[in-house]
């Protein structure tokens, strides 16, 4: 930060807030806060963004919409459903897209703001995992994050089942489904929500309530306690130059983050309403009005149930019956267990992670994915899981557009769901054992220069290079593994007592498997054939080679292709 | 051009632009929809000239498979009692002659012109029985209430063919097909004859009024212009989807490497 003075307007603001609320000496620690800088640190604020969106524009849509499933007849400017009895929820949704100056917009940007809201939460999520800054002190952080994940995805079902359209209908069918296929209490679930018979006139009305009151209030108070969290314990950073547990290197929160974010904010507005004014989503009159005996071709929820779908999708047809009550296997399994294993097992990740390799050290470093194979490998695994189950959600669609018959897509990703992910865990873990011993290499050997030098002796060689500064920094940031405490045997063989029984036996293999593919970083080993290094650049005298090869530093290692 | 060059070598250009060719890909692709709409007039007057005409065409151009005698053989069933709406609908949309049998016989370009398909469908239709050829008037969308074809064809049609008409996939390969190219008499023509995987809706279950009004739902809908923008295919939310995931975490991801680039130091030799 530079010691000049700010420009006056700022100035007299700061003054003006400071001679009332003796604002300045709180602001001046805030704003030369420091934010690390990089692209990926970005994503999460897309979501922030969008929600701040989300709720602008559904306030627009809350003034017109009627959450009613009172009947009535459709007078409006979109002739085609003219005279077409529909409810009034419909009715109104109609109203907002064909007769509200600016309606159709609104409604467009607050889908598309729904779709950019739980799209930017899940690469948010990812980077989160694979960079490992889920880890201590940030667990709270990263639990408070996947309420909110759920909450999102409640609220988007909700939204898209408010305005009684046929694909409404449709989700809020399945929705009842769900509801019914719990065992013992579903039929009392499903009567409770619904108030009645499918789909009844009380449903639409309470789901209004909760999409727009309870929902985004629960949000936004995550999203409160999310930032601040993330404000008092600082951001992660990735490793370098200068970076460390105890250092953050990036930008002051003010002027240049401040700036940064305000114009991201921008930049998700601008695409948010490009998408709207160009891209038509949700055309509810295409669809037209919800009856039970109506149904498309190309049903499908928006893209976040999308595994859900998927998942109902592939499920064989099983039931089972007991004492005349019937468990519906076909439906129970599809909704509860994907999403419990995603959802649960993200939860439980860092502690698992905690637990297994008795590593509760304060990371404020983020991980390289690949200095953390297993974990890179398992979150790899999980979205190819969710990517099948995804991808047979719109097994219809690709059944249609790919020319391959409905019933293989089926069989396909009833194959695939199961193997898929074994297959993404291994093909991971090699790469990410390849790229450590890549690194070991770099560190070890140098850079490959590009320029071949030849020796006295008429052998060719490649020039390495020293890897530089920063990039040296990056390449030794790997972690060393955080040893088990007790777990192991004692000088005479002997196990000790806390490694002893099924709960121990498992820590040990989750310890083993988090922390058996590790590659040495630079351990000076050299170049590990024994042969004495040539030091001399540029030996046949060549200017150009010499200038290249003296530049960066002032010895090159030369090696044995 | 400096800035250009300089600004090609960032480590993030290469995804930049990789991500950009996707997205304007895929706004292409979604952008582009197909309309055009095809008139045809029907002539009803059958003479025992055009009988013989179509005997002869048959012989050519369908009896290797339907038999000599339009009996039907394994590799096709008989065309006894079909009906020329039926030789109409087939021929005109040129499925009939099929090249190879599949799955689905799939529209094509037609082989033989309106005149040869009359007299073709004068032969089938003398052979006995089956719906004739609709008059212009019974398929005209102006007579018809797209209002209840809306109703009729979210009941009955939709199902399979989507809510726009945009098609979808069947069992077995099969598929129903876009109704984009469909004109109102071939719409007609396959709801009273049933071709391939699709049921016959005969007059009793869509009497020809709503057969009507669901021929003006239909041509209705497809020359609507999407009031939203492009209508992504019109085959609902996993297009929406992807062009959200694409175009818009694609753009913003954009936005934030170009935020936190940091500017291209003027010497390279650090």
């Amino acid at each position: 930060m530079s010691t000049t003075t700010p420009p006056k307007p700022i100035d007299d603001a700061v003054g003006y807030a400071d001679d009332r609320f003796a604002t300045a000496g709180f602001l001046r620690g805030k704003m030369k806060k420091v934010f690390p800088d990089h692209w990926s640190f970005m994503l999460g604020e897309i979501a922030l963004y969008s929600f701040v969106i989300l709720l602008l524009s559904g306030t627009f849509l809350s003034l017109w919409f009627k959450p009613s499933m009172s009947e009535v007849i459709y007078h409006g400017s979109y002739t085609k459903l003219n005279g077409v009895s529909v409810s009034e929820a419909y009715d109104s949704t109609l109203r907002i897209s064909f007769d509200i100056r600016g309606g159709l917009l609104m409604r467009q940007i607050h889908h598309w703001a729904a779709v950019l809201f739980l799209a930017s939460i899940m690469v948010h999520m990812l980077r989160i995992f694979f960079t490992g800054a889920y880890r201590k002190p940030r667990e709270i952080n990263w639990l408070i994050g996947i309420t909110m994940f759920t909450l999102a995805i409640l609220e988007g079902l909700f939204g898209y089942s408010l305005p009684d359209d046929l694909l409404s209908g449709t989700g809020l069918r399945i929705t009842q489904g769900v509801l019914q296929s719990i065992p013992i209490v579903g039929t009392y679930l499903f009567y409770f929500a619904f108030g009645g018979a499918f789909p009844g006139h009380d449903f639409i009305p309470r789901l209004y309530t909760v999409h727009v009151l309870l929902v985004p209030g629960l949000l936004l108070a995550l999203v409160a306690a999310h930032l601040m969290i993330m404000w008092f314990q600082g951001h992660t950073q990735f490793p370098g130059k200068g970076k460390s547990n105890n250092t953050v290197t990036g930008k002051a929160f003010y002027p240049v983050f401040l700036i940064k974010t305000n114009a991201f904010f921008l930049f998700t507005f601008a695409v948010i309403a490009g998408l709207a004014t160009f891209a038509q989503i949700n055309p509810i009159w295409l669809f037209g009005p919800y009856t039970p005996d109506s149904i498309t071709a190309g049903s499908q929820p928006d893209f976040y149930m999308g595994f859900l779908e998927g998942a109902l999708r592939i499920m064989p047809n099983w039931e089972t019956n007991l004492w005349g009550h019937t468990i519906g296997w076909n439906v129970l399994i599809p909704a509860l267990v994907p999403l419990g294993l995603i959802m649960t097992g993200a939860a439980l990740w860092p502690f698992i992670e905690q637990w297994a390799t008795g590593d509760r050290r304060i990371h404020h470093l983020a991980d390289r994915p690949r200095n953390a194979p297993f974990r890179t490998s398992v979150g790899m695994a999980t979205v190819t899981f969710y990517g099948l189950l995804w991808l047979a959600g719109g097994n219809d669609v690709l059944a249609d557009k790919f020319h391959v018959q409905l019933f293989w897509t089926t069989w396909i990703f009833r194959v695939t769901v199961i193997v898929g992910p074994f297959i993404a865990y291994f093909i991971t873990k090699r790469i990410c054992i390849g790229l450590q011993r890549s690194d070991a290499a770099e560190l070890d050997h140098g850079v490959e220069s590009g320029i071949i030098t030849m020796m006295p002796s008429g052998e060719f060689v490649e020039v390495h290079e020293p890897v530089k500064e920063n990039a040296e920094a990056v390449l030794r940031s790997k972690p060393v593994p955080a040893a088990l405490p007790d777990a192991g045997e004692d000088e005479n063989g002997i196990p000790s007592p806390a490694s002893r029984g099924p709960l121990a036996r498992a820590r040990k293999a989750l310890n083993n498997a988090f922390t058996a593919d590790d590659i040495p970083m630079g351990n000076g080993h050299a170049d590990g054939h024994g042969e004495p290094q040539v030091t001399a650049p540029g030996a046949n005298g060549d200017d150009s080679t010499q200038d290249a090869a003296v530049e960066g530093g002032d010895h090159k290692e030369l090696s044995r292709g | 051009m400096k800035w250009f060059t300089a600004w090609r070598r960032r480590p993030w250009a290469g995804y930049a632009v990789v991500l950009a060719a996707l997205a304007i890909i895929g706004v292409v692709y979604a952008g582009a929809s197909p309309g055009a709409d095809r008139a045809q007039a029907s002539d009803t007057k059958v003479s025992a000239q055009d009988v013989a005409k179509g005997k002869a065409l048959f012989d050519q151009t369908c009896s290797s498979c339907h038999g000599a005698n339009a009996q039907g053989t394994r590799t096709a069933p008989s065309l006894i009692g079909v009906g020329a709406a039926s030789v109409d609908f087939q021929v005109s949309t040129g499925r009939m002659p099929a090249m190879n049998p599949g799955a689905q016989i799939p529209r094509k370009k037609r082989i033989l012109n309106d005149e040869q398909t009359r007299q073709l469908a004068a032969y089938i239709a003398s052979l006995g029985g089956g719906p004739p050829v609709p008059a212009a008037d019974q398929v005209d969308p102006a007579h018809g209430d797209s209002a209840l074809g809306g109703k009729l064809f979210r009941a009955n049609c939709a199902q399979c063919h989507n809510f726009a008409g945009s098609g979808g996939a069947l069992t077995g390969g099969k598929y129903a097909p876009p109704l984009d190219k469909a004109t109102p008499t071939q719409i007609y023509e396959a709801m009273i004859t049933g071709p391939q995987a699709m049921p016959v809706f005969n007059d009793t279950t869509v009497t020809p009024e709503q057969k009507r009004a669901i021929i003006a739902y239909v041509t209705q809908t497809r020359s609507e212009v999407n009031p939203g923008g492009s209508g992504l295919g019109r085959i609902g939310p996993v297009a929406e989807g992807l062009a959200g995931w694409l175009v818009g975490i694609g753009l913003m991801v954009i936005a934030a490497m170009w935020l936190t680039a940091r500017k291209p130091k003027k010497k390279h030799n650090d």
